[in-house]
């Protein structure tokens, strides 16, 4: 099957720290990737790297068909395609959640306004809060706000969705309600690399799950492999600790 | 100390209505003093009388400095005015002062002020000669204009409150065609008439311009270009490209090092050397130029500052989108990092026209300006003091409107959300 995104032996140093060193990564179109890890292990900057948020200095990253490097052009074509929900919601404050929706898709991908008021308000139901569509972010619960922005990155209408702790910031009690939403978005068929440590979505959704440490891919399993028959050392006690 | 009790709620009846009674004598000492110059403690040794009316103040503020009286309105004055004896002393000091300069003031503005005639001569009262703001009305508004088409440039002002005034209004939808009209044909269409030269109007030169108008007409034009190129600098500082950055910054950097003053006496002084043999730029037109550059570069560091306020995350969710540089900076950034400096901007905008007097140095002469010419007029020596006080007033005008109108904005913008 075609891949939809392919790292080859990728480097990347922050000045003279190396913050990713030789990753390779392949997905397939509708795969879940969890990518899991200690603090400070590159998570975050591998899949930044993805959408080209962060600069990777050696190795490939083809994304659709594309190669992102420095002579890419139309990088905002790419990152169109590639939704990113972020730990902090990173919600537009000045605006509306329905405008955060539409924004965007009439900006970049020039939909009339109706069409991107219509696109905008399907996802909000998708995500459960079209009745908070005219409120401002700060009004918002942090659940409610996390929704917003993943509607906001579907109604880009996107290929692949990356997700960046999208429920540590949040209070214990509307990390569910996020993750029913990505589980059905994951249901949807949407390709998906998510950061996380919620194992019991992990073990819902993922097809592979990726164990990082100080930069590198120490494992690289299906699901129920990775839980049941770690290899790694260091994966058998990160994941004693957090199970 | 011990020998009358402290002021409590158990003496509130006694207390309060004694202690209002010595606030309100020392009061009326000091206004009878000052309004009709009588002393009422006439009849007491002349140092005790002169400070009667604090010690009488002092006593009753301290009587009435009941902690929970359960009076609402005393408790908000004490907390205000009268929380301990410094307090209520300068509390004092400052009613007494306010009264005692009144008089004086109302004498020299009002009553003892001249307000008929048409010449110095007219004005044998003590107060101030406003005959001379009234005689040489028309040249501090208009400057050296002909009289015979100074209707042009009420015209040209007229067509812009009247389209200001309307855009208020209209609905939203067509309230970006009245901006655009403002912003870019209105400026051209009214120096067009104001300078005339075309369509049967007479050419009136630049160096004729001045008074009130020309100070409206630099300020706005100022204000006009100065922003937008100062929003481009900001950006330009934080742009990654080092060609960019560093010319941004040594723009910055260069107008902001230099007085306006030193600017301004270049433009028209230096810079027509660098020009070709032959080629002329008028001289308001070098004036406004300098000026607008000089406040781009303030302007720039206060929008800077919002840029710098605002989270990473606001420029990775609006790239993630798919956003270039433009429309990030275009629907995300700048409109929370204006929002942001509005008082930052309006800040520089105040200066601004507080700083156009200061072309009298190349010969141009706007309010303050015409002013400082009228009261050298042999005719009117000895008028800067009413100048001064007029111009100061119309300035103090002018700057207020326009710091209240930012705080309207601000918070119009702040209730949005
Ligand atoms: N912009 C940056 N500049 C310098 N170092 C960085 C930067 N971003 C991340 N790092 C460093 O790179 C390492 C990996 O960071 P990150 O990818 O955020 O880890 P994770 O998401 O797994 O916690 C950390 O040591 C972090 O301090
Ligand atoms: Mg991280």
């Amino acid at each position: 099957m075609g891949k939809i995104i392919e790292l080859k032996k990728v480097n990347k140093w922050f000045d003279k720290f190396q913050v990713l060193k030789d990753i390779d990564l392949e997905v397939a179109p509708q795969e879940k990737i969890v990518i899991c890890g200690p603090s400070g292990s590159g998570k975050s900057t591998l899949i930044r790297c993805i959408n080209r948020l962060e600069e990777h200095q050696e190795g490939n990253i083809v994304v659709d068909g594309t190669e992102l490097s420095e002579s890419t052009k139309n990088i905002e074509k790419i990152r169109a395609e590639v939704g990113m929900v972020f730990q902090q919601f990173n919600l537009f404050p000045h605006l509306s959640i329905l405008d955060n929706c539409t924004l965007a898709p009439i900006w970049v991908k020039k939909l009339p306004k109706k069409e991107a008021e219509e696109l905008a308000m399907k996802n909000l139901t998708r995500v459960q809060i079209d009745d908070q569509a005219l409120k401002f972010p700060g009004q918002l619960s942090g659940g409610q706000q996390q929704r917003a922005a993943i509607a906001r990155a579907l109604c880009m209408e996107p290929k692949i969705m990356l997700f960046d702790e999208p429920t540590s910031a949040l209070d214990p009690e509307m990390i569910k309600e996020v993750l029913d939403v990505m589980v059905d978005l994951a249901k949807g068929g949407m390709t998906m690399i998510v950061v996380t440590h919620e194992m019991g979505f992990a073990k819902e959704v993922a097809d592979y799950m990726i164990f990082m440490d100080e930069g590198k891919i120490v494992e690289k399993a299906k699901t129920k492999e990775f839980f049941e028959n770690p290899k790694s050392d260091r994966t058998k006690l990160f994941l004693s600790q957090i199970l | 100390m011990n020998l009358i009790a402290k002021p409590s709620k158990e003496n509130f009846k006694t207390y309060v209505p004694i202690g209002l009674f010595l606030i309100s004598l020392s009061i009326l000492d000091v206004f009878v003093n000052a309004f009709f110059n009588f002393n009422l403690m006439a009849f007491l040794p002349s140092q005790l009388s002169y400070f009667l009316p604090l010690i009488l103040g002092f006593i009753g503020f301290y009587l009435i400095r009941i902690e929970f009286s359960g009076v609402h309105s005393l408790d908000i004055l004490n907390k205000n005015i009268n929380s301990n004896n410094f307090n209520a002393l300068l509390t004092l000091l400052t009613i007494f002062i306010i009264i005692k300069s009144i008089p004086p003031m109302l004498d020299w503005f009002i009553l003892e002020a001249n307000f008929i005639g048409n010449s110095k001569d007219d004005c044998t009262g003590d107060g101030a000669c406003w005959v001379f703001i009234k005689v040489w009305f028309n040249r501090f508004m208009y400057g050296l204009y002909p009289d015979a088409e100074q209707w042009r440039i009420n015209t040209a002002f007229l067509i812009l409150f009247a389209v200001v005034g309307v855009s208020f209004f209209v609905s939203e939808k067509f309230k970006k065609y009245f901006v655009l009209f403002l912003v870019f044909v209105f400026p051209f269409l009214g120096i067009k008439l104001i300078s005339g030269g075309s369509f049967g109007l007479e050419y009136v030169e630049s160096a004729a311009w001045g008074g009130l108008s020309l100070t409206f007409i630099i300020s706005a034009f100022a204000i006009l270009f100065c922003f937008p190129i100062g929003v481009i600098l900001a950006l330009g500082r934080r742009s990654s490209l080092p060609a960019i950055k560093y010319i941004s910054i040594g723009f910055i950097e260069l107008w902001r090092g230099v007085p306006l003053i030193t600017v301004l006496f270049m433009s028209a002084v230096m810079f027509p050397m660098f020009l070709p043999d032959g080629t002329f730029i008028d001289k308001l037109i070098r004036v406004l130029i300098a000026i607008t550059l000089f406040e781009a570069a303030y302007m720039a560091e206060v929008v800077r500052g919002g840029l710098q306020a605002l989270p990473k995350g606001q420029y990775e969710a609006a790239k993630s989108l798919g956003m270039g540089y433009w429309r990030m900076n275009a629907l995300i950034i700048l409109p929370q990092a204006l929002k942001l400096v509005i008082p930052g901007i309006a800040n520089t905008l105040l200066a601004l026209v507080k700083d156009t007097p200061l072309i009298f140095v190349v010969g141009l002469m706007e309010l303050a300006g015409m002013i400082g010419l009228a009261k050298t007029n042999p005719k009117w020596l000895g008028m800067a003091m009413e100048g001064y006080v007029f111009a100061g007033l119309v300035f103090w005008i002018i700057c207020y409107a326009m710091s209240r109108y930012s705080q309207n904005l601000e918070k119009k913008l702040s209730t949005e959300r």
